[in-house]
Formats: C-alpha cells, sequence, structure tokens
C-alpha cells in the first residue's frame, strides 16, 4: 500500500451560505482548490448540504476529491462540521437538518441569497428559510446523530470568540465524541495545544472557513492515507 | 438573603441540586455565552440563562455561583441535573424570559 500525504480543507462556504460570496460556485471553488494544491475539500455550508453534491460532481471531473457535509448550529449556536461519505448519508444529514431548521423566513437583502447552482451556473433551487438559525437539537443530539448515519462529526473553529465551542459552552465537554476538533486560520495549532494541554487526546484539524475564493486553502490539514476520500480521511484522522 | 427564599419569593420551582438552597446570594448575572459567565459572574450570584448543557454547573461550580435559573421552561440535561446533585449547586427553573425574572431579581436583591 502507497501512502501519500495528502492536504485537505476540511470546510468551505458555497453561494448557497447566506454569507458565502457570488463567486464561490463550484466551478470556481474547484479551479481554485487545484490551484492552491489541496487533494481533499469538504463543502459544509450552513445547515444544508444541497450544493456540495454538484461540487463533488465538477471535482470528479477535474480529478479533486470532494465531501459532502455541512456546517450544523446547535442549539447552544456551536458550529459542528458534519462530514459524510454517500449520496445517501448526504440526503439522510439533508432531511435531518429541514426537520430541525425553524422555519423563519431568510431576508436576501440582509442576510444574502441562498441559491444553489449547477456547474453551469444556472441556479438550480433556493432555500426559503434561514440557513444560519440554531437547529432544534444540541450538540450532544447532533454528535449522536452524524455517527449514527456513520459520518464524522468536528466542532469548527472551536477557540473563535463566536458561534464555538469556547464561546458558547466555556471548554470542550469532558467526554465529547469528537473525530477531530477544528482551529480556525487565525491561531497556530502548536501554540493552542500549549496554551490548551488538556485538548491534546483530541485530534486538531484546521481549515479555511473560506466564504470569499481567496480563503480556499489558506490553511489545511496535511494527512497521510493511500487516496483522498472518506475512508481514508477517517482512518487518517486516527493515526494523526 | 438564601437560595430557598429567593425561589420562594420569585416563585421558582427546584429542579436540582436541594443540598445547595441555603446558600447566600449576593447578586446575579444573566447571559447565554458561557465564555462570557466564565470571565463575570462572581461568587455567590445567581445565574440567569437558557442553557441546559452540562458545562453550565461545572462553570457554576467553578465560579462558586449560588444558584442557576433556567428561564423560559427550559429543562436540564440528564448529565445536568447529575452535576447539580453532586455540587449541590441548585438549578431552579422559571416560565418567565430572562427580561422579566432579572428585573424582578434585581428588585429583591436592590429593594
Amino acid at each position: 500500500m502507497i501512502m501519500a500525504s495528502i492536504r485537505a480543507d476540511l470546510h468551505i462556504h458555497t453561494f448557497l451560505s447566506p454569507c458565502g460570496d457570488i463567486d464561490m460556485t463550484p466551478r470556481n471553488i474547484v479551479r481554485m482548490a487545484k490551484e492552491k494544491k489541496l487533494d481533499l475539500i469538504a463543502i459544509t455550508d450552513h445547515n444544508s448540504t444541497l450544493q456540495a453534491p454538484e461540487v463533488q460532481r465538477v471535482g470528479e471531473k477535474e480529478g479533486l476529491a470532494v465531501l459532502c457535509g455541512a456546517e450544523i448550529t446547535t442549539k447552544e449556536e456551536v458550529h459542528c462540521l458534519a462530514l459524510v461519505e454517500t449520496e445517501t448519508q448526504r440526503v439522510e444529514l439533508q432531511e435531518y437538518l429541514e426537520k430541525y431548521l425553524p422555519p423563519i423566513p431568510n431576508d436576501p437583502d440582509f442576510f444574502g441569497y441562498q441559491f444553489w447552482v449547477d456547474e453551469e451556473e444556472n441556479v438550480l433551487g433556493e432555500v426559503p428559510h434561514l440557513l444560519i438559525s440554531a437547529i432544534e437539537q444540541n450538540i450532544d443530539q447532533v454528535e449522536t446523530f452524524v455517527h449514527s448515519i456513520g459520518g464524522l462529526f468536528i466542532p469548527a473553529h472551536i477557540e473563535r470568540p463566536r458561534n464555538s465551542l469556547f464561546s458558547q459552552l466555556g471548554f470542550v465537554p469532558p467526554g465529547l465524541k469528537a473525530d477531530a476538533l477544528e482551529l480556525s486560520r487565525h491561531t497556530n495549532p502548536d501554540d493552542f495545544i500549549k496554551k490548551n494541554p488538556y485538548l491534546k487526546l483530541f485530534k486538531i484539524i484546521q481549515s479555511s472557513d473560506a466564504h470569499y475564493i481567496q480563503h480556499i486553502g489558506s490553511v489545511y490539514t496535511e494527512f497521510t492515507m493511500e487516496k483522498p476520500c472518506f475512508e481514508g480521511l477517517k482512518k487518517a484522522l486516527t493515526l494523526l | 438573603m438564601t437560595v430557598k427564599e429567593m425561589a420562594q419569593t420569585l416563585g421558582l420551582k427546584v429542579l436540582a441540586g436541594e443540598g445547595g438552597l441555603e446558600k447566600k446570594i449576593i447578586g446575579g448575572y444573566t447571559s447565554d455565552l458561557l465564555s462570557d459567565v466564565m470571565g463575570y459572574a462572581d461568587a455567590g450570584y445567581v445565574w440567569i440563562t437558557l442553557q441546559t448543557h452540562k458545562n453550565v454547573m461545572a462553570i457554576a461550580s467553578l465560579k462558586e455561583l449560588a444558584a442557576v435559573v433556567l428561564v423560559k421552561g427550559f429543562e436540564p440535561d440528564a448529565d445536568t441535573v447529575e452535576l447539580a446533585e453532586q455540587e449541590d449547586i441548585p438549578i431552579l427553573s422559571t416560565t418567565e424570559q430572562a427580561f422579566e425574572l432579572s428585573g424582578r431579581l434585581y428588585r429583591l436583591l436592590h429593594p
């Protein structure tokens, strides 16, 4: 088995997220990820997976591995990444999010548009409900659900002053079953672990949380795996 | 004033941590950001919040708070109740929202 070093940016928004820039279309994202020499990316819009399959399709054509997922806002307003492997799992995740997202209408003038598009940038649909709301599930329920469908559960940008484990819950709850913890691009992982030695037991990843095209790959995590894919990532996370 | 007297006067239900009902109250803090409470609440304060996660009790214990009041009828998670019993820090409950309860508690402490 030949192992390779894989560069992964596992937290990227698209045009679908109300705060995602208009240039964050499937083709642009894939092009920029390749330019930045990334081998594996994950599409994680706020509380929705609807744009991810199209990015994955474009990635397949262009030779870039793309995982589908979402950045879930828990009841405590903690942002957590959920990554899945198959289309069936993605649909399950999507149904879960739609079930628990409160039906608050989006105001595009204030929050931004929530369209998803195809490769040619034709609009495929619009999400009517505000995607940045908190879903009606707490962090433990989200973790349990994501693992029940075989996904990966990774609290996002845990050290940030907003919508993070630290800001909302003060510190990482003991016993939290996280496959990894994510740091934002604003933090040096080594310094972080020095300051928070109690988190040594967790796997630490870093991703860009890109809302703008130029931020894709601004930070990434290097994994060792056979080829860039979900199974490879799952295994590589245990080795970090 | 003790937690018990506050609960009686304000009509709060005791959900857990009865062992701490004789704790003295010297003030209150209303916030749903646990990081904020960690930084700014003081010993002997009553914490008014809608957060129900077990980390609430860890912070209440760390900061030596007198009690936690959950607003809007929110119920604590099972492991939150467990910690309240262990630490003898009462969890109280009201159907009121944080604004109303904070106002009434303020008036009670600053007559």
